[in-house]
Protein backbone atom coordinates (compact mmCIF):
# COMPACT_ATOMS: atom_id res chain seq x y z
CA UNK A 1 0.00 0.00 0.00
CA UNK A 2 3.15 2.57 0.66
CA UNK A 3 4.50 1.78 -2.27
CA UNK A 4 1.48 2.24 -4.33
CA UNK A 5 0.57 5.10 -2.40
CA UNK A 6 4.06 6.90 -3.27
CA UNK A 7 4.68 5.45 -6.56
CA UNK A 8 1.12 6.94 -7.67
CA UNK A 9 1.61 10.42 -6.37
CA UNK A 10 4.63 10.45 -8.26
CA UNK A 11 3.58 8.86 -11.54
CA UNK A 12 1.01 10.82 -11.60
CA UNK A 13 2.79 14.69 -12.48
CA UNK A 14 3.55 12.36 -15.31
CA UNK A 15 0.55 11.39 -16.55
CA UNK A 16 1.79 7.31 -15.84
CA UNK A 17 -0.52 6.39 -12.69
CA UNK A 18 -0.84 2.93 -14.37
CA UNK A 19 2.44 2.27 -13.99
CA UNK A 20 2.07 1.92 -10.35
CA UNK A 21 1.29 -1.61 -10.91
CA UNK A 22 4.40 -2.51 -12.19
CA UNK A 23 6.24 -0.68 -9.50
CA UNK A 24 3.76 -2.73 -7.03
CA UNK A 25 3.98 -5.89 -8.36
CA UNK A 26 7.23 -6.22 -8.90
CA UNK A 27 8.67 -4.48 -5.94
CA UNK A 28 6.48 -7.26 -4.00
CA UNK A 29 7.27 -10.23 -5.89
CA UNK A 30 10.93 -9.36 -6.03
CA UNK A 31 11.73 -7.68 -2.96
CA UNK A 32 9.67 -6.52 -0.46
CA UNK A 33 7.27 -9.86 -0.25
CA UNK A 34 10.50 -11.55 1.00
CA UNK A 35 12.14 -9.09 3.29
CA UNK A 36 9.04 -8.27 4.88
CA UNK A 37 8.29 -11.43 5.44
CA UNK A 38 11.50 -12.06 7.08
CA UNK A 39 11.82 -9.23 9.21
CA UNK A 40 8.34 -10.13 10.88
CA UNK A 41 9.87 -13.84 11.28
CA UNK A 42 13.03 -12.77 12.64
CA UNK A 43 11.47 -11.14 15.36
CA UNK A 44 9.12 -13.79 16.19
CA UNK A 45 10.03 -16.97 15.26
CA UNK A 46 13.80 -16.16 15.01
CA UNK A 47 13.48 -15.20 18.59
CA UNK A 48 11.26 -17.62 19.35
CA UNK A 49 13.61 -20.11 18.50
CA UNK A 50 16.78 -18.36 20.86
CA UNK A 51 14.05 -18.40 23.62
CA UNK A 52 12.91 -21.86 23.60
CA UNK A 53 16.58 -23.19 23.08
CA UNK A 54 18.11 -20.50 25.73
CA UNK A 55 15.71 -21.82 28.24
CA UNK A 56 15.92 -25.56 27.11
CA UNK A 57 20.31 -24.58 28.02
CA UNK A 58 19.06 -22.67 31.36
CA UNK A 59 16.63 -26.21 32.50
CA UNK A 60 20.03 -28.49 31.23
CA UNK A 61 17.51 -29.77 28.91
CA UNK A 62 19.85 -29.73 26.35
CA UNK A 63 22.43 -31.25 28.46
CA UNK A 64 19.76 -33.80 28.97
CA UNK A 65 19.62 -34.11 25.30
CA UNK A 66 23.31 -34.58 24.49
CA UNK A 67 23.82 -36.92 27.83
CA UNK A 68 20.56 -39.53 25.48
CA UNK A 69 22.81 -39.69 22.83
CA UNK A 70 20.78 -36.98 20.60
CA UNK A 71 22.58 -34.62 18.73
CA UNK A 72 20.60 -31.60 19.88
CA UNK A 73 21.39 -30.07 16.04
CA UNK A 74 19.71 -33.24 14.59
CA UNK A 75 16.91 -33.36 17.19
CA UNK A 76 16.55 -29.63 17.57
CA UNK A 77 17.94 -27.38 14.75
CA UNK A 78 17.05 -29.46 11.70
CA UNK A 79 13.33 -29.60 12.44
CA UNK A 80 13.14 -25.77 13.08
CA UNK A 81 15.45 -25.31 10.14
CA UNK A 82 13.41 -27.10 8.12
CA UNK A 83 9.61 -25.95 9.12
CA UNK A 84 11.06 -22.30 8.44
CA UNK A 85 12.72 -23.85 4.93
CA UNK A 86 8.93 -24.75 3.71
CA UNK A 87 6.92 -21.84 5.56
CA UNK A 88 8.67 -18.76 4.57
CA UNK A 89 8.05 -19.23 0.77
CA UNK A 90 4.47 -20.13 1.97
CA UNK A 91 4.13 -16.91 3.91
CA UNK A 92 6.45 -15.08 0.87
CA UNK A 93 3.26 -15.93 -1.82
CA UNK A 94 0.63 -14.65 0.92
CA UNK A 95 2.64 -11.07 1.60
CA UNK A 96 3.33 -11.32 -2.37
CA UNK A 97 -0.57 -11.20 -2.70
CA UNK A 98 -1.71 -9.04 0.22
CA UNK A 99 0.67 -6.74 -0.68
CA UNK A 100 -0.82 -6.60 -4.84
CA UNK A 101 -4.31 -6.29 -3.03
CA UNK A 102 -3.50 -3.45 -1.24
CA UNK A 103 -1.41 -1.86 -4.11
CA UNK A 104 -4.91 -2.12 -5.90
CA UNK A 105 -6.87 -0.71 -3.44
CA UNK A 106 -4.86 2.85 -3.51
CA UNK A 107 -4.50 2.56 -6.98
CA UNK A 108 -7.78 2.37 -7.19
CA UNK A 109 -8.22 5.59 -5.32
CA UNK A 110 -5.90 7.29 -7.70
CA UNK A 111 -8.07 6.55 -10.83
CA UNK A 112 -6.61 2.86 -12.13
CA UNK A 113 -9.44 0.57 -11.36
CA UNK A 114 -8.89 -2.89 -10.04
CA UNK A 115 -8.61 -5.03 -13.46
CA UNK A 116 -6.22 -2.45 -14.81
CA UNK A 117 -4.18 -2.56 -12.06
CA UNK A 118 -4.60 -6.59 -12.07
CA UNK A 119 -3.90 -6.57 -16.38
CA UNK A 120 -1.08 -4.50 -15.49
CA UNK A 121 1.12 -6.12 -13.23
CA UNK A 122 0.47 -9.42 -14.99
CA UNK A 123 2.20 -8.19 -17.97
CA UNK A 124 4.63 -6.90 -15.42
CA UNK A 125 5.67 -9.77 -13.90
CA UNK A 126 7.16 -12.54 -15.14
CA UNK A 127 7.47 -16.14 -13.75
CA UNK A 128 11.32 -15.45 -13.16
CA UNK A 129 10.54 -12.69 -10.86
CA UNK A 130 7.88 -14.33 -8.29
CA UNK A 131 10.84 -17.39 -8.49
CA UNK A 132 13.68 -14.93 -7.42
CA UNK A 133 11.54 -13.57 -4.39
CA UNK A 134 10.60 -17.40 -3.49
CA UNK A 135 14.14 -18.39 -3.53
CA UNK A 136 14.91 -15.16 -1.43
CA UNK A 137 12.81 -16.09 1.17
CA UNK A 138 14.36 -19.83 1.27
CA UNK A 139 17.44 -18.39 1.96
CA UNK A 140 16.57 -15.66 4.55
CA UNK A 141 14.72 -18.71 6.46
CA UNK A 142 17.59 -20.53 6.44
CA UNK A 143 18.98 -17.43 7.77
CA UNK A 144 16.59 -16.36 10.56
CA UNK A 145 16.88 -20.37 11.51
CA UNK A 146 20.78 -19.91 11.89
CA UNK A 147 20.81 -16.50 14.08
CA UNK A 148 17.95 -18.02 16.19
CA UNK A 149 18.96 -21.22 17.13
CA UNK A 150 22.70 -20.30 17.22
CA UNK A 151 21.91 -18.00 19.72
CA UNK A 152 19.75 -20.38 21.69
CA UNK A 153 22.52 -22.68 21.96
CA UNK A 154 25.13 -20.41 22.55
CA UNK A 155 22.87 -18.79 25.37
CA UNK A 156 23.91 -18.60 28.91
CA UNK A 157 22.23 -20.36 31.62
CA UNK A 158 20.39 -17.61 33.24
CA UNK A 159 17.35 -15.83 32.54
CA UNK A 160 19.44 -12.89 31.77
CA UNK A 161 21.20 -14.79 29.66
CA UNK A 162 18.35 -16.01 27.60
CA UNK A 163 16.97 -12.45 27.04
CA UNK A 164 20.25 -11.37 25.54
CA UNK A 165 20.09 -13.96 23.32
CA UNK A 166 16.66 -13.10 21.89
CA UNK A 167 18.14 -9.83 21.22
CA UNK A 168 21.32 -10.93 19.40
CA UNK A 169 19.18 -13.42 17.49
CA UNK A 170 16.75 -10.97 16.31
CA UNK A 171 19.62 -8.20 15.44
CA UNK A 172 22.02 -10.99 13.70
CA UNK A 173 19.06 -12.16 11.32
CA UNK A 174 18.43 -8.71 10.69
CA UNK A 175 22.03 -7.61 9.24
CA UNK A 176 21.90 -11.51 7.55
CA UNK A 177 19.03 -10.47 5.59
CA UNK A 178 19.86 -6.83 5.17
CA UNK A 179 23.02 -8.52 3.67
CA UNK A 180 22.32 -11.55 1.84
CA UNK A 181 19.40 -9.41 0.50
CA UNK A 182 22.15 -6.93 -0.96
CA UNK A 183 24.10 -9.87 -2.37
CA UNK A 184 21.37 -11.78 -3.97
CA UNK A 185 20.37 -8.72 -5.66
CA UNK A 186 24.07 -8.10 -7.22
CA UNK A 187 24.03 -11.88 -8.21
CA UNK A 188 20.66 -11.63 -10.18
CA UNK A 189 21.42 -8.53 -11.83
CA UNK A 190 25.10 -10.12 -12.65
CA UNK A 191 22.80 -13.44 -13.85
CA UNK A 192 20.27 -11.28 -15.68
CA UNK A 193 17.80 -12.09 -14.11
CA UNK B 1 42.71 -42.61 54.48
CA UNK B 2 43.69 -40.63 51.35
CA UNK B 3 46.90 -41.53 50.38
CA UNK B 4 45.57 -45.53 50.32
CA UNK B 5 42.55 -44.63 48.66
CA UNK B 6 43.01 -42.90 46.53
CA UNK B 7 46.55 -44.21 44.81
CA UNK B 8 45.08 -44.76 41.24
CA UNK B 9 47.13 -47.39 40.39
CA UNK B 10 45.95 -49.75 43.42
CA UNK B 11 42.07 -48.35 42.44
CA UNK B 12 42.19 -49.60 38.85
CA UNK B 13 44.53 -52.98 39.89
CA UNK B 14 40.85 -54.08 41.38
CA UNK B 15 38.36 -55.47 38.80
CA UNK B 16 35.26 -53.79 40.49
CA UNK B 17 36.45 -50.35 40.06
CA UNK B 18 33.65 -48.65 38.07
CA UNK B 19 34.58 -45.34 37.74
CA UNK B 20 38.66 -43.88 37.94
CA UNK B 21 38.84 -40.49 38.35
CA UNK B 22 43.45 -40.02 37.11
CA UNK B 23 44.74 -37.01 37.75
CA UNK B 24 42.10 -34.45 36.60
CA UNK B 25 42.19 -31.27 36.39
CA UNK B 26 39.06 -29.45 35.47
CA UNK B 27 39.01 -25.61 33.73
CA UNK B 28 36.37 -23.18 32.62
CA UNK B 29 38.66 -21.22 30.34
CA UNK B 30 41.83 -20.38 32.42
CA UNK B 31 40.03 -20.46 35.33
CA UNK B 32 41.03 -23.80 37.57
CA UNK B 33 37.93 -25.09 39.31
CA UNK B 34 39.74 -28.55 40.50
CA UNK B 35 42.92 -30.24 40.53
CA UNK B 36 44.83 -32.89 40.98
CA UNK B 37 41.41 -35.25 41.72
CA UNK B 38 41.95 -39.03 41.77
CA UNK B 39 39.86 -41.38 43.36
CA UNK B 40 38.05 -44.47 42.13
CA UNK B 41 34.57 -45.67 42.50
CA UNK B 42 33.63 -49.36 43.22
CA UNK B 43 30.61 -50.87 41.27
CA UNK B 44 27.33 -50.93 42.98
CA UNK B 45 28.66 -48.16 45.51
CA UNK B 46 26.20 -45.30 46.44
CA UNK B 47 29.57 -42.39 46.04
CA UNK B 48 28.82 -38.56 46.91
CA UNK B 49 30.84 -35.71 45.77
CA UNK B 50 30.51 -32.82 48.62
CA UNK B 51 31.93 -29.73 49.41
CA UNK B 52 30.88 -26.08 49.90
CA UNK B 53 29.16 -24.29 47.24
CA UNK B 54 30.92 -23.43 44.11
CA UNK B 55 33.91 -25.85 45.18
CA UNK B 56 33.16 -27.21 41.41
CA UNK B 57 30.97 -30.63 42.36
CA UNK B 58 28.30 -30.44 39.53
CA UNK B 59 30.92 -29.75 37.38
CA UNK B 60 32.94 -32.65 37.96
CA UNK B 61 29.76 -34.73 37.61
CA UNK B 62 29.38 -32.97 33.83
CA UNK B 63 33.16 -34.47 33.18
CA UNK B 64 31.99 -37.57 34.20
CA UNK B 65 29.06 -37.64 31.85
CA UNK B 66 31.23 -36.59 29.02
CA UNK B 67 29.47 -32.80 28.64
CA UNK B 68 33.13 -31.78 29.21
CA UNK B 69 36.42 -32.90 28.46
CA UNK B 70 38.88 -32.51 31.47
CA UNK B 71 41.82 -30.39 31.08
CA UNK B 72 44.31 -32.96 32.14
CA UNK B 73 43.84 -36.43 33.38
CA UNK B 74 41.14 -38.54 32.66
CA UNK B 75 38.36 -39.96 33.83
CA UNK B 76 37.56 -44.10 33.23
CA UNK B 77 34.40 -45.68 33.01
CA UNK B 78 34.66 -49.68 32.71
CA UNK B 79 38.03 -48.42 32.07
CA UNK B 80 37.17 -46.25 28.76
CA UNK B 81 38.12 -42.78 28.32
CA UNK B 82 34.81 -41.30 27.12
CA UNK B 83 36.42 -38.89 24.92
CA UNK B 84 39.11 -41.21 23.64
CA UNK B 85 36.13 -43.40 22.48
CA UNK B 86 35.25 -43.65 18.92
CA UNK B 87 31.54 -42.08 18.93
CA UNK B 88 29.49 -45.15 18.11
CA UNK B 89 31.48 -46.77 21.56
CA UNK B 90 30.22 -43.37 23.15
CA UNK B 91 26.87 -43.65 22.60
CA UNK B 92 27.22 -47.71 23.84
CA UNK B 93 28.21 -45.82 27.17
CA UNK B 94 25.83 -43.55 27.42
CA UNK B 95 23.18 -45.92 26.72
CA UNK B 96 24.17 -47.59 30.50
CA UNK B 97 24.05 -44.53 32.34
CA UNK B 98 21.14 -42.61 33.51
CA UNK B 99 21.35 -38.90 34.86
CA UNK B 100 19.10 -36.90 36.46
CA UNK B 101 20.22 -33.17 36.58
CA UNK B 102 20.33 -30.42 39.35
CA UNK B 103 16.73 -28.75 37.53
CA UNK B 104 15.57 -31.93 36.50
CA UNK B 105 16.44 -31.35 33.13
CA UNK B 106 13.24 -32.64 32.34
CA UNK B 107 11.67 -31.68 28.65
CA UNK B 108 8.76 -29.27 29.16
CA UNK B 109 6.85 -29.54 26.12
CA UNK B 110 6.48 -33.00 26.56
CA UNK B 111 4.45 -34.99 28.88
CA UNK B 112 5.95 -37.12 31.75
CA UNK B 113 5.54 -40.52 29.75
CA UNK B 114 6.53 -38.79 26.67
CA UNK B 115 10.16 -37.76 28.65
CA UNK B 116 10.65 -41.47 30.04
CA UNK B 117 9.56 -42.76 26.73
CA UNK B 118 12.55 -40.62 24.71
CA UNK B 119 15.65 -42.74 26.22
CA UNK B 120 13.51 -45.87 24.93
CA UNK B 121 13.09 -44.64 21.51
CA UNK B 122 16.53 -43.84 21.00
CA UNK B 123 18.12 -46.97 22.24
CA UNK B 124 15.25 -50.04 21.86
CA UNK B 125 13.58 -51.09 18.94
CA UNK B 126 10.40 -51.58 20.98
CA UNK B 127 6.69 -51.21 19.67
CA UNK B 128 5.05 -47.87 20.60
CA UNK B 129 2.64 -49.52 23.11
CA UNK B 130 5.73 -51.21 24.69
CA UNK B 131 7.28 -47.85 25.19
CA UNK B 132 3.75 -46.38 26.86
CA UNK B 133 3.41 -49.43 29.24
CA UNK B 134 6.82 -49.56 30.17
CA UNK B 135 7.24 -45.47 30.57
CA UNK B 136 4.05 -45.59 32.94
CA UNK B 137 5.80 -48.32 34.50
CA UNK B 138 8.72 -46.32 35.45
CA UNK B 139 6.88 -43.46 36.48
CA UNK B 140 4.74 -45.91 38.90
CA UNK B 141 8.14 -47.28 40.22
CA UNK B 142 8.84 -43.67 41.36
CA UNK B 143 5.18 -43.09 43.07
CA UNK B 144 4.03 -41.28 39.86
CA UNK B 145 1.26 -43.46 38.40
CA UNK B 146 -1.69 -41.40 37.20
CA UNK B 147 0.92 -38.70 36.08
CA UNK B 148 1.55 -39.82 32.51
CA UNK B 149 -0.43 -37.42 30.78
CA UNK B 150 0.90 -34.32 32.98
CA UNK B 151 3.66 -31.68 31.43
CA UNK B 152 6.70 -30.68 33.95
CA UNK B 153 5.41 -27.45 34.94
CA UNK B 154 2.14 -28.67 35.77
CA UNK B 155 3.82 -30.55 38.94
CA UNK B 156 5.81 -30.14 42.29
CA UNK B 157 9.92 -29.98 42.03
CA UNK B 158 9.70 -33.19 44.29
CA UNK B 159 7.61 -34.67 41.51
CA UNK B 160 10.03 -33.55 39.16
CA UNK B 161 12.88 -34.79 40.54
CA UNK B 162 11.29 -38.49 40.47
CA UNK B 163 9.92 -38.05 37.24
CA UNK B 164 13.32 -37.39 36.21
CA UNK B 165 14.34 -40.38 38.06
CA UNK B 166 11.79 -42.30 36.01
CA UNK B 167 13.45 -41.15 32.83
CA UNK B 168 16.91 -41.82 34.39
CA UNK B 169 16.05 -45.52 34.86
CA UNK B 170 14.24 -46.07 32.17
CA UNK B 171 16.95 -48.20 30.38
CA UNK B 172 18.27 -49.83 33.77
CA UNK B 173 20.96 -47.96 33.58
CA UNK B 174 24.62 -49.88 35.33
CA UNK B 175 25.47 -46.16 36.50
CA UNK B 176 23.48 -43.51 37.91
CA UNK B 177 24.24 -40.03 38.36
CA UNK B 178 22.27 -37.71 40.42
CA UNK B 179 23.22 -33.69 40.52
CA UNK B 180 21.71 -32.42 43.90
CA UNK B 181 18.83 -34.48 43.99
CA UNK B 182 17.65 -32.93 47.29
CA UNK B 183 17.94 -29.59 46.56
CA UNK B 184 14.57 -27.53 46.87
CA UNK B 185 12.85 -30.35 48.29
CA UNK B 186 11.20 -30.19 52.07
CA UNK B 187 12.64 -32.86 54.27
CA UNK B 188 10.20 -35.43 53.67
CA UNK B 189 10.57 -34.91 50.14
CA UNK B 190 13.91 -35.49 50.38
CA UNK B 191 14.04 -38.40 52.46
CA UNK B 192 11.57 -40.38 50.21
CA UNK B 193 13.84 -40.11 47.44
CA UNK B 194 17.11 -40.81 48.85
CA UNK B 195 14.61 -44.25 50.43
CA UNK B 196 13.95 -44.77 46.72
CA UNK B 197 17.84 -44.20 45.31
CA UNK B 198 18.53 -46.81 47.68
CA UNK B 199 15.66 -48.75 46.42
CA UNK B 200 16.60 -48.62 42.73
CA UNK B 201 20.29 -49.16 43.51
CA UNK B 202 18.88 -52.64 45.08
CA UNK B 203 17.08 -53.78 42.54
CA UNK B 204 19.03 -52.45 39.31
CA UNK B 205 23.05 -53.68 41.36
CA UNK B 206 23.63 -49.86 39.80
CA UNK B 207 26.61 -47.46 40.30
CA UNK B 208 25.69 -44.15 42.08
CA UNK B 209 27.18 -41.41 41.93
CA UNK B 210 25.41 -38.24 43.61
CA UNK B 211 26.67 -34.60 43.70
CA UNK B 212 25.27 -32.97 47.13
CA UNK B 213 25.83 -31.30 50.67
CA UNK B 214 23.10 -32.64 52.35
CA UNK B 215 24.07 -34.33 55.17
CA UNK B 216 21.34 -36.23 56.17
CA UNK B 217 21.43 -37.96 52.66
CA UNK B 218 25.48 -38.40 52.69
CA UNK B 219 25.32 -40.12 55.90
CA UNK B 220 21.49 -42.12 55.10
CA UNK B 221 22.86 -43.33 51.92
CA UNK B 222 26.77 -42.80 50.84
CA UNK B 223 28.99 -45.78 51.20
CA UNK B 224 32.33 -43.50 49.62
CA UNK B 225 32.36 -39.80 49.42
CA UNK B 226 34.97 -37.48 48.05
CA UNK B 227 35.38 -33.13 49.56
CA UNK B 228 35.89 -30.83 47.21
CA UNK B 229 37.64 -27.56 48.42
CA UNK B 230 37.11 -24.56 46.52
CA UNK B 231 39.90 -22.77 48.75
CA UNK B 232 43.17 -25.48 47.85
CA UNK B 233 40.93 -26.18 44.78
CA UNK B 234 41.35 -29.75 45.35
CA UNK B 235 40.23 -33.24 47.01
CA UNK B 236 41.09 -32.77 50.44
CA UNK B 237 40.00 -36.18 51.38
CA UNK B 238 37.91 -39.90 50.12
CA UNK B 239 36.26 -42.27 52.21
CA UNK B 240 33.41 -43.62 53.70
CA UNK B 241 31.52 -40.45 55.22
CA UNK B 242 31.26 -41.61 58.67
CA UNK B 243 35.45 -42.48 59.08
CA UNK B 244 35.35 -38.50 57.62
CA UNK B 245 33.55 -37.22 60.13
CA UNK B 246 35.79 -38.90 63.14
CA UNK B 247 39.21 -39.47 61.21
CA UNK B 248 39.68 -37.30 58.67
CA UNK B 249 43.03 -35.54 58.87
CA UNK B 250 41.36 -32.11 57.75
CA UNK B 251 39.67 -30.08 60.13
CA UNK B 252 37.15 -28.50 57.41
CA UNK B 253 35.97 -32.01 56.42
CA UNK B 254 34.89 -32.91 59.74
CA UNK B 255 33.64 -29.51 60.64
CA UNK B 256 31.84 -29.91 57.12
CA UNK B 257 30.30 -33.33 58.13
CA UNK B 258 29.44 -32.48 61.87
CA UNK B 259 27.90 -28.84 60.17
CA UNK B 260 30.33 -26.96 61.84
CA UNK B 261 29.79 -28.31 65.28
CA UNK B 262 33.10 -29.86 66.36
CA UNK B 263 36.94 -27.95 66.02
Amino acid sequence: MILGYLGSVQLRQFGAEVYVANLVALGMVREMGALMTAVIMAGRTGAAFAAQLGTMQANEEIDAITTLGISPMEYLVVPRMLALIVVMPLLCMLANALGLIGGALVASGMDVSFMQFVNQARSAVSPGDIATGLVKSVIFGLLIGTAGCQAGLQSGRSSAAVGQATTRAVVNAIVYLVIADAALNILYDKLGI
Amino acid sequence: MTNSASDPAAATASSDVHIDVRDVTLQHGDRVIQRDLNFAIKRGDIFVIMGGSGCGKSTLLKHMIGLYEPAAGEILIDGQNFFGAEPDVQLQMRRHWGITYQLGGLFSDMTLAENVALPLQQYTALERDEIRDLAAYKLALVGLAGFEDFHPAAISGGMQKRAALARAIALDPELLFFDEPSAGLDPLSSQRLDELILEIRESMGATVVIVTHELASIFAIANNAVFLDAETKTQLDYGPPRELLHNSEHEIVRRFLARGEIA
